[in-house]
This record gives C-alpha cells, structure tokens and sequence, in this order.
C-alpha cells in the first residue's frame, strides 16, 4: 500500500477502469462466462454483485480492527454470504423475473473472487470510505464489463441487445454465441481488443516521453 | 442403478463443470500453465467437492431441513466448504510441501472456487440423496480435472508456439478454451 493518501475518485476510477476486475484482473469469470447471455442479465448480474461488493467491503473495512488475522478468511465468507442471502430474497421477492433466469449464479456470488479479493487487498486494509469508493468503482467496472460482453452476445446470438431487434429481420442468429463456446471466444476476443489498446496507449506515452527527454 | 450411471457420465462429460456449466473458471484459467499443476489443483478439488458433497448433504438434511432453516443454506454451505478447505490445507502442508508451494494462493481460493459451492447447490436443488449427491460431487470434480489437464496439456504446447503479442496470454487461453467447449459439446447426444 503506497502511503499517500488516495481520493475516494481516485479509488473509483482505479476500480472502474485502470484495475478494472474483469478485463486486468480476471477476477470473477464464471457469472462473466454464465450469464452473459442476454444484455439484461449482464447488467442484473452486474448491479446485484455491485450491492454485495459494496455492503462486504464497508462492513469488513468497519469490523477490520476487530477480526483477527487467523479467521479473517471465514470472515469475510461470513459477512459476503449474508449480504448474499439477503440479496437472493430480496430479488425472489421484488424481482422474480430476473431471480428466475439468474438461477443458481445468484448464491454463487458468495464466491465470485472479485468480491473476496477485494475484500482481502482492500477493504481489509483501507478505512471505509475508501472501501466503499473501491466497492462502488470495481462492481461498476464489472457492471460494464459483463453488460459490454453480454450485449455483444446477444446481438449476435439473438440480433438483438436489451430484446430491441437491433440486426435486420434476414439475420441469422448464431446459436454458437449464447452457448459456452461463444462466451470464450467473446471474453478472448475483447481481451485481445483491451491488449492491443494498452499497447498503443503504452506506446503512445512512451513516445511523448521521448519528445520531452 | 441407472441413474448413477446417467449421474457419472453426466457429470464427468455432458454437463462438464467447466466446458459447460461455467463452473470454476478462475483456478481453471489461473493454475493450468503447468500440467503438474493442473493435476495436483483437480486432485485437491476432488477431495474437497467430495468431501463437500457428502457434509453438505447431511448438513441440509439433519439440520436446515428439520429446523426450517433453508434460507441458511447457502451461508451453511460456505461455511462447511471454508472448514473443509482449511483441514486440507493443513494436511497439505505436513504431507506434500512442494504441491502445497506450487499450488500457493489458489489453494484458500479452492473456498472461492464456484465449482464447490455450485456442487452442493445443485445437489440441492436436484433434490439428490446422499449417495447420489457424494458420486456427483465426486464426478464433476474428475470432469474439472479432466478438463483442467487437457487445456494444460494444450497450454503447455502453446507457450513454446509463436504467438501474435496481443494474443499472447489470456486472450489466447481463452480461445483455446472456446474450441475445447466445442469439443465438449460433442458429449451432448450421450445422455438426454
């Protein structure tokens, strides 16, 4: 942890973009991966693991002088999986649809590692504040994400995003792209994409550097 | 009878926890750079998922069930997996140090990994008795291996392969785990 101090918008924007949990992290691939099939899911998903990562990291950042190091682990899985619990009540009882076709990936939050790991290289360290700014910023960095990925794969898997026809009626939806191989190949894809703009984006600073030097 | 059998084919190939439940992406991502690796990884996964399997059906059974506490389920679940992790941690470190500094950080992380708790959880929800709950768990997690060691083998061949640069790593991994999927998919006519 560098001594500085950091700025709730500095911790935002770090969560949300720089150390962005999906495509720098790879942290949280499975509900990436699972249910990134339609546009609505992605971003359900997105928002329900945002709400959990945001209620663990500020309870853990307020209870990290009283849990000792030793059981910081069962810890944490027992505040996550309460947040997790209410969630999944919460959502059978005000969102039945969405509950529905989320399945069994809603208590599989519990262990989506962004959540864990935040909880372990920041909220465990950082006063709560700033746990709740990396909350905020890392489950909205996922949001968009996963709602990127699922949005891509429904246009192509269905012609459409959020179920607006979006392709012309002639298309023909590629099965392939809602089942498990498109979702792979879409992640690895964008991945590539985000690779090949660091590079340029590295190149480009690099070379102002020597234009200055 | 049958059903075991449609149980462990099932598991094992069909619905293959990686290729084709989403299931335990991270450590099948983060630890298959090596193939020993890959192996030590799935052969502590079967034992905690089988392990699991079988206390978290009795835990449902004499003790959520009886005092109608199902909405605890997934915190007792959790809880029973995080306990089980730790003890084979512990029986790690004393018997096999060198497989317990390769395996490093992902092995708290087996507690994170979905697959564990998603075993239970389907076992759950498909309403499976004891028996047939302890031989899912225990097939899934030979199917995580399976696949684990395959894209390990694949990766291992890979790293010495010429790749473009922004291909290299993840990205590319990620494909090669797309194309596998499709094989799996094959698996698909075996059972209905």
């Amino acid at each position: 942890m560098p001594k500085e101090k950091k700025s709730f918008l500095q911790v935002f924007v770090n969560g949300l973009i720089t150390e962005n949990p999906t495509f720098t992290l790879m942290l949280g691939m499975c509900p990436t991966l699972a249910i990134t099939t339609a546009a609505s899911n992605g971003i359900g998903m997105g928002l329900a693991t945002t709400f959990v990562l945001v209620c663990s990291n500020l309870f853990i950042s307020l209870l990290r002088k009283v849990i000792p190091d030793k059981v910081r682990i069962p810890a944490f899985i027992v505040v996550i999986a309460s947040f997790v619990t209410i969630l999944e009540m919460m959502l059978k009882a005000f969102l039945p649809d969405l509950s529905a076709s989320l399945g069994m990936y809603i208590p599989l939050i519990v262990v989506n590692c962004i959540i864990f790991a935040r909880a372990e290289a920041f909220a465990f360290k950082n006063g709560p504040v700033l746990s709740l700014a990396d909350g905020l910023g890392m489950g909205l960095g996922f949001t968009g994400a996963i709602t990127i990925l699922s949005a891509i794969r429904e246009l192509f898997g269905a012609g459409t995003i959020f179920g607006v026809q979006i392709m012309p009626a002639a298309y023909q939806p590629m099965g392939i792209m809602l089942n498990v191989p498109g979702g792979f190949v879409t992640l690895g894809l964008l991945l590539a994409l985000v690779n090949v703009i660091k590079n340029l984006a590295a190149k480009k600073s690099a070379a102002k550097k020597e234009e200055l030097a | 009878m049958n059903t075991y059998l449609t149980i462990l084919v099932g598991s094992l190939l069909v619905n293959n926890f990686v290729m084709n439940k989403f299931l335990g992406i991270c450590p099948f991502l983060g630890v298959s750079k090596k193939f020993d690796t890959a192996l030590g990884m799935g052969m502590a996964v079967t034992f905690v998922m089988t392990l699991a399997s079988f206390v978290a059906w009795i835990v449902e059974h004499f003790l959520l069930v009886p005092f109608n506490l199902m909405y605890m389920r997934t915190i007792a679940f959790i809880l029973v997996i995080a306990v089980l992790v730790q003890v084979v941690e512990m029986a790690l470190k004393k018997m096999s140090p060198s497989l317990y500094q390769s395996l490093g950080v992902y092995l708290p992380l087996i507690t994170t990994n979905c697959a564990v708790l998603g075993v239970a959880i389907l076992n759950s929800d498909q309403a499976y008795n004891l028996l047939e709950s302890t031989l899912n768990g225990c097939c899934a997690a030979l199917g995580f291996t399976l696949a684990m060691v395959l894209f390990a083998c694949i990766r291992e061949r890979l790293s010495l392969s010429k790749m473009p640069k922004w291909m290299d790593g993840f990205p590319g991994a990620l494909i090669t785990a797309g194309l596998m999927a499709v094989a799996f998919a094959g698996f698909g006519g075996l059972i209905k």
